[in-house]
């Protein structure tokens, strides 16, 4: 879903990427599916409490319409096979969807804000490297990966530890 | 979500049977969107007709609406402050790790034939080299999975 809102609303000129990856991150650690945080999020950034009830609407709708009128409407005919042959089809494309969402919010976390592609390919030696990107970003990604592929720790933990490391590398000087 | 909305109807309230509430569940995660959001309008659909699932999925979206509302108020204050940037950070660090963790499982429970990889390719390089728009990727699944069934049936009919 992230890279299909990111499209909509980042090349419209919404928000900037920056501020949609913030807005992921929020929507992450408050309860409630992410999709429908996210939009909640972005419908009252960009119209208020009008805009926030509208975006919230927009993203519901299409599980409401899908569920009662397509579940309701193949139920009767005993055709369920059909929908889990399609979703077992949609599958390799939303893993493709979550490495994009990975390539986008990884992009927008790592390199110091300003950076592009163009800097990372005038790059010419490790030190200039080191100075666009951010390491630190970096550790803590794979410190949250391991903790979260070896252990049985609450993703919601890892999030607010994350969230308290980053101050604290900050107070630091390194990120 | 899904075990506290199992323990308020099926054991306190005895509204469903666990029976019908493992079917929904089956439903709900089959079908696009939110989990709880599909298996909220399936229950209340089930109790009390469609004003039923009109006023479940209202119920159980009006709690995060409501925090993210008051969130995303006082984010407007605070998200110029360097501290608040460093945690915001941080955070987005781990999500990227989060998105990793997700990835891993839907590969290793949904890819398991040899067409299935080649899709993913495919519309990874359609989704990072190409500025089609991510519907349309969508679609192409959509009408891999229609291909898939439309063989399937045909080999289980030459049976």
């Amino acid at each position: 879903m992230i890279p299909i809102i990111e499209r909509e609303i980042v090349a419209r000129g919404w928000l900037t990427s920056q501020e949609f990856v913030n807005i992921i991150s929020i929507s992450e650690m408050t309860p409630g599916p992410i999709a429908i945080n996210t939009s909640t999020f972005i419908g009252y950034r960009i119209g208020g409490i009008p805009g926030a009830i509208l975006a919230t609407i927009g993203v519901v709708l299409p599980s409401l319409i899908l569920i009662l009128g397509i579940y309701f409407f193949l139920s009767k005919y005993k055709n369920q096979q059909i929908i889990k042959d399609t979703i077992y089809g949609i599958r390799p494309v939303v893993l493709a969807l979550i490495i994009q969402a990975v390539v986008f919010v990884a992009g927008n976390t790592y390199f110091k804000e300003g950076t592009n592609i163009i800097d990372l390919l005038n790059v010419s030696s490790g030190i200039q490297f080191l100075e666009i990107i951010s390491p630190a970003a970096i550790a803590i990604t794979v410190v949250s990966l391991l903790v979260l592929l070896l252990s049985k720790i609450h993703p919601i933990l890892v999030i607010l530890t994350a969230g308290a490391a980053g101050i604290v590398l900050h107070l630091a000087g390194v990120l | 979500m899904i075990p506290l909305i199992e323990r308020e109807l099926v054991d306190k309230k005895k509204w469903i049977s666990q029976d019908e509430m493992v079917d929904i569940l089956s439903i709900s995660q089959a079908f696009p969107g939110a989990v709880a959001v599909n298996s909220a309008i399936l229950i209340g659909r089930k109790l009390g007709g469609y004003t039923g699932a009109l006023f479940a999925l209202i119920g159980v979206i009006l709690p995060s609406f409501l925090i993210i509302l008051i969130v995303a108020r006082l984010f407007i204050y605070i998200s110029n402050i360097s501290i608040i940037k460093a945690a915001l950070k941080g955070i987005s660090s781990a999500i990227v790790a989060l998105l990793v963790v997700a990835a891993v499982r839907i590969a290793k429970t949904g890819i398991k034939d040899k067409i299935s990889p080649i899709i993913t390719i495919v519309a990874l390089f359609l989704l990072l080299g190409t500025r089609i728009h991510p519907i349309y990727v969508v679609i192409m699944g959509i009408l891999f999975g229609l291909i898939y069934h439309g063989l399937r049936i045909i080999t289980i009919r030459k049976k």
